[in-house]
């Protein structure tokens, strides 16, 4: 993160791996150790290499089945369920859809949604510790609840988090994120690998911008800076007021994908 | 808040790196890099890490993290800087087309074991 300087600056101030001292330190270290025998083996492995391994085989059995996968990541309570409720209210007719959800201990979100219609799995990743995260071996049990030959377009509603999700592919096709205006505009700068990893922002609740101070152009700007060009709908997922061209921009992408 | 996932990673990335002609060998250090775009907080991570180690052949190891800067390179201009605040626009042509060349690393760069000989 970008803080991430900073905190590492204050732990070095408590005489630890000090990032300009670190040759002197590791010099001197590794001089010391190994004259006691220590051996330093390679590894140059990404930590995530497992996660990505398994992202890549979901990504290939989406490819071969013609399922266009849709991961929506957003903070808490910034109206993802009901932006996917209508959301599939809209696309239905012409596209089939299917849910997986995930929350950390609750079904609610996944009763909302299956009042749509479209099959609906839920994860409830407390069993998998309470992760903060769908990372794609979660997923991978979850599509197996699912027949991925009578679907379109799978939509994965993520952990409600703006930091976690962001660093565990999926084998999605597109990532969306969802922004509520009540959250303020300072949201995008705080969370700048979210908004770089994904393909579409909703700025959500527009209707409440009359009660609010919030500064759409500030907001606007600051995501134009951290991913230029990405598209940004501004939305009401209750007055559905910019769902034609949120829904647009959606069924040119599977368009895109399946034809 | 995803650490201790990442931490667990970590020490089974870790343990299955030990050569096989040093089986049973303890791990003393585990050189980590990481971009400053990852979304990783260091001392969450060390905090996991210190918690994930005991009872494995990296119990008492430390985990070394080299912080690696975000480089950007303009497809426009080639232009290539260091990007220091959340702001993704070349400095010399205002593009917005750009690769990231680093900074988004969580990588094992190596381990370094007891060698009893």
């Amino acid at each position: 993160m970008w803080f991430f300087a900073n905190r590492l600056t204050k732990r070095n101030h408590r005489g630890h791996h000090d990032p300009h001292d670190h040759h002197h330190h590791d010099h001197g270290h590794a001089v010391e150790t190994r004259r006691s025998g220590t051996r330093e083996i390679q590894v140059v492995r990404r930590v995530l290499d497992a996660n990505d391994a398994m992202a890549a085989r979901l990504r290939a059995a989406f490819a071969e089945k013609g399922v266009f996968v849709l991961n929506m990541m957003s903070s808490p309570g910034s109206g993802k369920t009901t932006t996917l409720q209508k959301t599939l209210a809209r696309i239905m007719p012409r596209l089939r859809c299917a849910v997986i959800v995930g929350d950390i201990c609750t079904t609610v979100d996944a009763d909302r949604l299956a009042q749509s219609g479209a099959p609906v799995v839920q994860i409830n990743t407390d069993e998998f510790g309470g992760d903060c995260h769908l990372a794609a071996h979660v997923v991978e049990r979850a599509v197996a609840g699912l027949d991925l030959d009578g679907i379109d377009l799978l939509i994965v509603e993520n952990i409600g988090n703006l930091v976690c999700p962001a660093e565990f592919d999926i084998g999605e096709d597109k990532r969306v994120v969802v922004l509520s205006v009540t959250e303020g505009e300072d949201k995008p700068a705080k969370y700048p690998l979210m908004f770089r990893e994904c393909d579409a922002t909703l700025l959500n609740k527009i209707d409440l911008l009359p009660y609010l101070d919030f500064d759409m152009d500030l907001a606007r700007t600051s995501i134009a800076k951290i991913h230029p060009g990405m598209p940004v709908f501004e939305i009401s997922a209750k007055t559905e007021v910019g769902f034609d061209d949120w829904i647009g921009w959606l069924e040119a992408q599977v368009k895109k994908k399946l034809q | 808040m995803h650490e201790m996932g990442i931490a667990m990673e970590i020490v089974e990335i870790a343990k299955a790196s030990i050569p096989a002609d040093m089986h049973g060998a303890k791990i003393q250090r585990v050189n980590l890099q990481v971009g400053k775009l990852s979304a990783i907080v260091a001392d969450s991570l060390r905090f996991c890490f210190d918690l994930v180690i005991k009872e494995t052949p990296l119990e008492g190891a430390e985990l070394v993290i080299e912080e690696l800067p975000v480089v950007a390179h303009c497809k426009d201009c080639q232009h290539r800087w260091t990007v220091t605040e959340p702001v993704f626009l070349c400095p010399a042509c205002q593009s917005g087309s750009l690769d990231i060349l680093s900074g988004r690393e969580l990588e094992i760069k190596s381990i370094e074991i007891e060698d009893e000989d």
